[in-house]
């Protein structure tokens, strides 16, 4: 059942995983793999699977089966430091999830300076050269609740990048923004992506699957029903529920 | 880690899964052993250390004499039933008291002005008066003027102060409870037409209730024993009586008894009280994702 990926296998590797929460399956075998600079998107309909899959890759969740590799180590032996593992593993939730108490800097800074032993200013030097590149330099020293929607998450995605990851989790990070903020964000995550950061998304923005993915895996009832470049899935998915799915994405505008 | 159920949803695990749980499972039984050990070790010393001290005889003697307890425990229980009945009175009138000087203050509008300021200067008052002084004022004070229908029973007059000084407490709380609901809460209310009195009494107060229900747990907690106060007026109730005995038996371990029989009085109530903050603290983080 091992299967070892070296430096040249893909980032993550996921084989077989499953998660129920007693008698409700939410995963049932998923096997998923992510290259290096690759960009997969997770879509599907809400309870299909996305936010879970994310979060066991994180190891906010403990799997109830198969493996998770990440660059080459098994993740899901309950023998590995699930702290070092997250260190190289950066994620932006839906919610952002600042931390009110403290300014941007802060925000972005805390985990460079706590957890990787980064010296204040050389830590907020980096962090600044990233605010200034995403148009926050000026709000450095604000506080999350004076930033916009669009403007939080941003800086939450800079704070998830400052530690410089291996791979990059994003769990439908424009849901719960209004619609003309989106944009903003997904020009970011498109720079981001054009960097040639490893990132794994959940998203609901078809249009920018299109465009960004490499790779979109659709995920119906837990498992992955189909995955393919953008073009195929979206544009000529063969399986009938992504079809279903398509169908009513389009009619609800969304495409 | 927390060590979870098996997932019944999912067939048969694989081997590889059985393997990780096993090693869990024994690594939770290892964390229990260890537990288990440490603490009879640190259980042997801290007995052995206070055994052997010099002063451990006379200690004893003069604290835990088996006798003495007995022959108090009687007297002790007596006084402490009425503690109990004083407490039972008391709660109910300060909950009441409390909620009417809460509403008082979120009264609106100019004409409620001077109930509000009322409200507010009885908070401050007897939140900020030693609950002693307020009983030597009440207890001894008031009987002392000789008026017409005050009662003279110290056990009534002890009730009546604590309940003063409580509700000034409670009233707080139940105040940062209403405010603590969302004002979208109260906009929805009057959205559908409910009055101010009806959106309060049906949307806010029941919200507000239940995330107060820990701090006023706690109050309770504190009342429990305060109600020993009312000894200092003379009436004869769980504390004094320990009193009473001490003096016949030149011996402390009344006092002891009636200490603990106010603590087991009041573990059952920081039980409800711990449980009910948990229950809340589930409620409010259910929806978020982390």
């Amino acid at each position: 059942m091992s299967e070892p990926t070296g430096p040249t296998g893909p980032v993550l590797r996921v084989r077989g995983l499953s998660k129920a929460y007693g008698d409700a399956v939410v995963l049932r075998g998923i096997d998923l793999d992510v290259a290096e600079h690759e960009v997969v998107t997770l879509i599907g309909a809400s309870g299909s699977g996305k936010s879970t899959l994310l979060r066991c890759v994180d190891l906010l969740e403990t799997v109830d089966d198969g493996q998770v590799w990440l660059d080459g180590q098994d993740i899901t032996d309950p023998r590995c430091d699930a702290d070092l593992v997250r260190r190289r593993i950066g994620v932006v939730f839906q919610a952002y999830n600042l931390f009110p108490h403290l300014s941007v800097l802060d925000n972005v800074t805390l985990a460079p300076r706590r957890v990787h032993r980064v010296g204040r200013e050389q830590a907020e030097t980096e962090a600044m050269v990233m605010l200034e590149r995403i148009g926050l330099a000026d709000k450095a020293s604000a506080y999350p609740d004076q930033l916009s929607g669009g403007q939080g998450q941003r800086a939450a995605i800079v704070r998830a990048l400052a530690v410089s990851p291996r791979l990059l989790l994003l769990d439908e990070v424009t849901s719960a923004l209004d619609p003309e903020l989106v944009g903003e964000v997904l020009a970011l995550v498109k720079e981001v992506s054009e960097g040639g950061m490893t990132i794994l998304m959940a998203t609901h923005e078809m249009g920018f699957a299109r465009q960004v993915a490499h790779r979109v895996a659709f995920l119906d009832g837990g498992a992955v029903l189909e995955v393919g470049p953008p073009e195929q899935v979206l544009g000529e998915p063969e399986q009938p529920r992504t079809q279903e799915f398509l169908r009513r994405v389009v009619d609800a505008g969304r495409l | 880690m927390v060590s979870q159920p098996a997932p019944v949803g999912l067939g048969e695990p694989s081997a590889l899964e059985r393997g990780r749980r096993d090693y869990r499972h024994r690594r939770a039984r290892r964390s229990t052993g260890v537990a288990v050990l440490s603490t009879l070790v640190f259980a042997a010393v801290a007995v052995l250390a206070i055994t052997s001290s010099p002063g451990w005889a006379r200690t004893q003697a003069s604290f835990f004499d088996p006798q003495v307890a007995l022959a108090s425990l009687p007297r002790v229980l007596e006084g402490l039933w009425l503690n109990a009945r004083v407490l039972l009175v008391a709660v109910v009138a300060v909950v009441v008291l409390g909620l009417v000087i809460a509403l008082a203050r979120t009264l609106r509008g100019p004409v409620w002005t001077p109930v509000r300021l009322l409200a507010a200067a009885y908070t401050d008052f007897f939140r900020g008066i030693p609950l002693i002084i307020l009983l030597y004022l009440v207890g001894f004070g008031l009987p002392g003027l000789r008026l017409q229908g005050v009662p003279t029973s110290p056990v009534v007059l002890g009730t009546l102060a604590l309940v003063l000084t409580y509700a000034a407490y409670v009233s707080e709380v139940f105040r940062a409870g209403i405010e603590s609901v969302h004002p979208s809460q109260r906009a929805a209310a009057r959205a559908l037409g409910l009055s101010h009195g009806q959106s309060l009494r049906l949307v806010v107060m029941p919200q507000a209730v239940r995330t107060v229900t820990p701090p006023l747990l706690n109050d309770f907690v504190a009342m429990q024993k305060d109600v020993g106060l009312i000894s200092v007026l003379g009436a004869v109730d769980a504390v004094r009586s320990a009193q009473i005995e001490s003096a016949v038996t030149a011996n402390f371990t009344p006092y002891v008894v009636a200490g603990l029989a106010f603590v087991l009085l009041a573990v059952p109530t920081a039980r409800v009280a711990d449980w009910a903050s948990r229950r809340a603290t589930r409620r409010q983080q259910s929806g978020s994702l982390l």
